[in-house]
């Protein structure tokens, strides 16, 4: 099972209490782990990427086994610690605002 | 007795204030959608439970909301459980927050006079149909219209108001949004829309062709051109249903009123200690009776002296009283947004509006006294009243 943390209001938005446990077919990628997300939770289509172009909205980050998984492509696959389940993929609201 | 309900969009979330037909006592409900800031709220004519809410985020975007039982519960539309359970088990895709450009996305004048081209930001504004509770308008940033006829599950854009000059538009200030949907009860076919900095729009022809209407308009330190058909900064309009070919404005600097749709308009900023402001309004049983509250200028977004006053016209402009009592005296430095200002239907007429400072002010008897309903919220973007049987 992937494990997802969600930002505070996207878990508002989801209504979820702590921590996403998703099934996402092999290879996992930052893509198709969205893909799934989504697919549970259908409020937050748009949220975290534009709805047609995919791209990643822009205050919105990615945090993997302690690195910074933004900028990565999103085809690239994620770490096998992710994939197991041992680490989560963190979906973090950019700081901004002070 | 009736039920007055409030629907109040602030930075960090909405609340919702109620009252019996007294206006004296009242329940403060929220926040809602706590930390979100809700551009606007707005019930349906139609049935008053049915509840649309702009629900924004710098960092997540844009969120429709939809109450059924007057705010005490909400759903993206399409997502609520019922909606989950179709026959064919199909998870419906989250649309009810996808609002995009039709055609050629294109562009607009920017702030530095070249071309930008559109992205859409946030809704400012929804006005739900009046006669359709699943029918609504969805006024956006970058400025166009959007409607829904699935009750907010998906929104489409009514395309051809960009195409009254939307290369000339440019943005104001807080962006260049559509803030202002005015229907006329009279014709279905006839919208009005305002737009900051573009001017007001009208269609009759439910959305296709839109015209802009700005004749007599003077934008004399903000445009090239004072009296240029587009690029006016008008901050709100406002009509009484029983004459909706009568029009009230307030423009960034002036506040002027049109006889005829909008084809032609006059000041009638008269003895006002400022014409600069955001809200207009108008007395729910007198349409020659109007609201504005003034702000000392473009530069300095509050109340001249320190003086929070409304200001009332019982003559249609022109000639304006100001309304004090019960709102502070000095020291106020607060402002009061386009959307943050209505009245209900009683009798006495009631009005309402809040303030950057959280304060939301009532009067139960047309203006002439207020108390504070709330003191303390997040700045208030938006105030809007529901009168209830």
């Amino acid at each position: 099972m992937i494990r997802v943390e969600l930002p505070f209001h996207l878990r508002n938005l989801a209504r979820v209490d702590s921590e996403v446990q998703l099934e996402v077919a092999s290879p996992v990628t930052v893509r198709s782990l969205l893909d799934a997300l989504e697919d549970r939770y259908p409020v937050l289509c748009g949220t975290i990427r534009d709805h047609d172009t995919l791209k990643r909205r822009p205050f919105v980050r990615f945090f993997v086994c302690k690195e910074d998984w933004s900028l990565e492509p999103p085809e690239t696959p994620l770490p096998e610690a992710v994939v197991r389940g041992a680490e989560p993929f963190l979906i973090v609201g950019a700081m901004a605002g002070g | 007795m009736s039920t007055i309900r409030i629907l109040v969009g602030t930075k960090k979330g909405a609340f919702i204030l109620t009252a019996d037909g007294k206006r004296q006592n009242w329940e403060v409900s929220g926040p809602h959608f706590a930390g979100w800031e809700m551009y606007h709220l707005k019930g349906s004519p139609v049935d008053p439970n049915r509840i649309y809410a702009s629900q924004t985020s710098g960092w997540f975007g844009q969120i429709i909301q939809r109450s059924d039982d007057g705010g005490k519960t909400w759903n993206t539309p399409g997502s609520s459980p019922e909606e989950l359970k179709s026959p064919d088990g199909m998870m419906p895709k989250g649309e009810s927050n996808k609002f995009v450009y039709e055609g050629e996305v294109g562009t607009h004048k920017f702030y530095d006079g070249s071309q930008h081209p559109w992205e859409f930001k946030r809704v400012w504004h929804v006005e739900p149909s009046l006669a359709d509770p699943d029918t609504a308008f969805a006024g956006v940033e970058d400025a166009a219209l959007f409607k829904t006829t699935d009750g907010g599950k998906t929104w489409k854009e009514l395309p051809g108001l960009r195409g009254a000059k939307g290369n000339l538009w440019q943005p104001g200030a807080g962006g260049m949004g559509l803030h202002t949907i005015l229907l006329d009860p009279t014709n279905a076919n006839r919208i009005y829309v305002a737009i900051s900095a573009a001017g007001a729009f009208r269609t009759d022809d439910g959305g296709k062709t839109w015209k802009p209407i700005n004749r007599g308009l003077k934008s004399n330190y903000e445009l090239p051109d004072p009296d240029a058909e587009v690029g006016h900064c008008i901050h709100r309009i406002a009509l009484h249903p029983s004459r909706p070919d009568v029009l009230f404005m307030q423009k960034h600097w002036d506040v002027l009123r049109t006889d005829n749709a909008g084809e032609q308009w006059s000041e009638v900023s008269g003895n006002l200690p400022s014409d600069f402001g955001f809200p207009i309004e108008v007395h729910a049983h007198e349409p020659e009776t109007i609201y504005v509250v003034p702000i000392k200028s473009d530069s300095e977004h509050y109340p001249p002296d320190g003086k929070l006053r409304v200001y009332r016209s019982k003559s249609g402009g022109n000639e304006w009283e100001a309304l004090t009592k019960g709102l502070p005296q000095k020291d106020c430095y607060v402002n009061v947004l386009r959307d943050a200002m209505c009245v209900d239907s009683l009798e006495p007429c009631g009005v309402y509006f809040g303030t950057t400072g959280g304060q939301v002010y009532g009067s139960a008897d047309g203006g002439n006294s207020w108390n504070a309903i709330v003191r303390d919220l997040p700045a208030v973007y938006s105030v809007e009243v529901q009168t209830l049987p």
